[in-house]
C-alpha cells in the first residue's frame, strides 16, 4: 500500500497542473475585473469541442487542432468581453456575476446544439511517446504533455506579466481602477487581454482533459468545480496561490482518491478548503491589504 | 502666453440629477501654474476630473460647455486618450499602487512605446528632479510615508513628459515642512520642464505664493478669479482663505457675525 504514495502523488500532481491552469484562469479575471467567471467550466469546455473539433472535422494534426482552438479562444475572449462584460461596465458587481452565469448556461445550449449531448472522444494515439516508469511510478504520456504544455504556459504568463509593459499595466489595473485610468492606461483593453487570456488557459485545460477522457457538455463544465477549491484555497488574488492550489488539489484528491476511498477523494479538497478558510480567511497566498497607520 | 487648456461654461452632473458645477471657466495659459482654490464640496476635484474625462467611471456627466487642449475639444474622449495627448491628472491623496515597487508605480506611468532605453531615460529625469526616489525604488509604495508618496505621485505624472499636470490637493495631510517642499518642487517642474500647472488646494497660502494666476470656487462655480498677487492682496481672500484680518493680525471668533456678513458675495 505505502509504495503506491508516491505513484498517487505524481499522477495528482501532474492532474493538478491541468486544474491549475483553470484556477490561474479565475484568478486572472477576478485580480483585474473583480468578477468572479462562473462560466470558466462551460469556456474550457467550448476550447475543448474547438480542438475536437479541428482534429474529426478538420482531420488537423493535434498540434495545429491545438493552435486553432487557441485562436478560437481568442474570438471567444474577445467576444465575451465586447458582449456580456462591457455593456455592464459600471453595474453592480453582482449584476456582472449574474451575468457569467447566464453567459454559462447559453455556452451549455450552444455546445449541446453543435455537438449534441453524447460524450465525444478524440481518435486515440495522436500524442506521441509512451508511459514513462521511474523507478515504482508509471507517468502517462498524456499526463506528462499536459503538465509540460501547463508548465510553457506558466512560464509564459510569468514572463509576460513580470517583464513586459502590457503586463505591468495589466498588474496596475488589478490594484486601483482609477488609478490606471489616470495613468493613462486603457482599462477596457486590458480586460478585453484579460478574458482572452482566461479563455485560452481555460482552452488549453480543455482540450488537455478533453484528450484524456471525453468531452460532454454535461460533464466537462464540471471541470470547473475542482478549480474553485483551488482558488480559495490560494487567494483569490494571487496567481501563484491558484497555481500551487490546483497542484495541491489534484496531489489531495488523488491521495485520498487512491489511498483511503475513491469517493473520498471528490470531497477531499473541499475538507481541505473549510480548514484554510478558518485558519487563514484570505487563502494561502492572498494579498493582505496594505494599510498604513 | 497663449492659452493651452480652457473649460468653457461647464455644466456636470452626477447619476444626470445632482449638479455639482453650474457654468465654470478657467484658462490655464502655456507655462502658468493656475491655482484652484475653495473649500470642501466647492467642486474643485469634479472640474479636474471633468477635463481628464474620469468623470465618466463615477456616473457624472458634462452637460454642457466645453473644454479645449491646444484647440481641440477634449470633453467627450476617454481618460487614456487625454492622458495621451498631454495632461496627467494626479489624484487626490497620494494614490499609489500599493503592491507595486517604487520603480514599477513609475514605469507604469509610462505611455510611450518607444522600450527600455527611453524609460530607463525617463526614470533617470524623475530620479534627478526627486533625489529621493532612487534609494527607495525597489521598496513596496504601500509602506512609504506620506511625503515619500506624493514625490512619487508626483513623479509618476512626470514620467510622460505632460504639457498639463492636474494636481489634486498635493498638501493633504503632510507636515508643514513637506508642504513646503512639495511646493517648491511643484515651482521646480514648472520652471524646469515647462508644465503647465492646475493645482487645486485648500492651503491658499501655499498655492498663491507659487502660482501665477487663481480661481476661487464655491458651490460650483467661479466666484473670483485673478493674478495671484491680486488676491493675495484681496480682503476677503485674506479674511477667509488666508485667516488674516486687515491689520495681519489673525481673525478672533468674536468676530464672528462680522464674518457673516462679510461672507455674503459667496453664496
Amino acid at each position: 500500500m505505502l509504495s503506491l504514495v508516491p505513484q498517487f502523488f505524481v499522477s495528482g500532481l501532474l492532474t493538478g497542473s491541468v486544474y491549475a491552469l483553470i484556477a490561474v484562469s479565475i484568478v486572472l479575471v477576478y485580480k483585474s475585473t473583480r468578477i468572479f467567471n462562473f462560466a470558466v467550466g462551460e469556456l474550457l469546455a467550448l476550447g475543448g469541442y474547438f480542438c475536437y473539433s479541428f482534429v474529426v472535422w478538420f482531420h488537423f494534426p493535434l498540434w495545429l487542432a491545438l493552435v486553432g482552438a487557441l485562436l478560437m479562444a481568442v474570438v471567444t475572449g474577445l467576444l465575451v468581453e465586447r458582449l456580456v462584460l462591457r455593456p455592464l461596465l459600471g453595474q453592480p458587481l453582482l449584476t456582472i456575476i449574474m451575468a457569467t452565469l447566464a453567459l454559462s448556461v447559453l455556452l451549455r445550449g450552444i455546445m449541446l446544439m453543435i455537438w449534441t449531448g453524447y460524450d465525444v472522444a478524440f481518435p486515440k494515439n495522436l500524442l506521441p511517446g509512451k508511459t514513462v516508469v521511474v523507478g515504482s511510478v508509471a507517468m502517462s504520456a498524456e499526463l506528462l504533455w499536459a503538465f509540460g504544455i501547463a508548465v510553457v504556459a506558466f512560464a509564459t504568463l510569468a514572463y509576460f506579466f513580470v517583464k513586459t509593459q502590457t503586463g505591468l499595466r495589466m498588474r496596475a489595473v488589478s490594484q486601483d481602477h482609477e488609478l490606471a485610468m489616470s495613468c493613462g492606461i486603457n482599462i477596457t483593453v486590458v480586460f478585453a487581454l484579460t478574458w482572452v487570456l482566461a479563455v485560452i488557459l481555460g482552452t488549453l485545460a480543455g482540450s488537455l482533459m478533453g484528450y484524456r477522457l471525453a468531452l460532454a457538455p454535461s460533464y466537462t463544465p464540471l471541470l470547473a468545480l475542482k478549480a474553485f477549491p483551488a482558488v480559495i484555497f490560494g487567494g483569490l488574488d494571487s496567481v501563484t496561490g491558484a497555481l500551487l492550489g490546483g497542484l495541491i488539489v489534484g496531489i489531495i484528491e488523488s491521495m485520498v482518491g487512491g489511498l483511503i476511498d475513491p469517493t473520498m477523494g471528490e470531497i477531499s479538497a473541499y475538507i481541505l478548503l473549510l480548514a484554510v478558510l478558518l485558519i487563514r480567511p484570505e487563502g494561502l497566498m492572498g494579498l493582505k491589504r496594505i494599510e498604513r497607520v | 502666453m497663449i492659452s493651452i487648456l480652457s473649460v468653457n461654461q461647464i455644466e456636470v452632473s452626477y447619476h444626470k440629477v445632482i449638479q455639482v458645477l453650474k457654468g465654470v471657466s478657467i484658462e490655464v495659459r502655456e507655462g502658468q501654474i493656475v491655482a484652484l482654490l475653495g473649500a470642501n464640496g466647492a467642486g474643485k476635484t469634479t472640474t479636474l476630473k471633468a477635463i481628464s474625462c474620469l468623470l465618466r467611471a463615477e456616473a457624472g456627466d458634462i452637460t454642457g460647455g466645453d473644454i479645449t487642449f491646444m484647440g481641440k475639444r477634449i470633453d467627450r474622449s476617454m481618460p487614456h486618450y487625454i492622458a495621451k495627448t498631454g495632461i496627467i491628472q494626479v489624484l487626490e491623496g497620494r494614490r499609489v499602487f500599493p503592491h507595486f515597487t517604487v520603480e514599477e508605480n513609475l514605469r507604469a506611468g509610462y505611455l510611450g512605446s518607444s522600450g527600455e532605453s527611453d524609460i530607463r531615460e525617463k526614470l533617470e529625469t524623475v530620479y534627478s528632479i526627486f533625489p529621493r526616489l532612487p534609494e527607495l525604488k525597489h521598496r513596496v509604495c504601500g509602506f512609504l510615508s506620506g511625503g515619500e508618496q506624493q514625490m512619487m505621485v508626483i513623479g509618476r505624472a512626470l514620467i510622460s513628459n505632460p504639457k498639463v499636470m492636474l494636481l489634486d490637493e498635493p498638501s493633504l495631510g503632510l507636515a508643514p515642512i513637506l508642504i513646503a517642499k512639495i511646493f517648491e518642487i511643484i515651482k521646480r517642474i514648472n520652471d524646469e520642464q515647462k508644465t503647465s500647472i492646475l493645482l487645486v488646494e485648500q492651503n491658499a497660502l501655499a498655492a498663491l505664493e507659487i502660482a501665477d494666476y487663481a480661481y476661487v470656487m464655491e458651490n460650483g462655480r467661479i466666484v473670483m478669479d485673478g493674478p495671484a498677487e491680486k488676491l493675495q492682496e484681496n480682503e476677503d481672500i485674506k479674511e477667509f482663505y488666508l485667516g488674516l484680518s486687515s491689520v495681519g493680525s489673525r481673525k478672533s471668533y468674536k468676530e464672528v457675525k462680522h464674518y457673516k456678513r462679510r461672507k455674503r458675495w459667496l453664496s
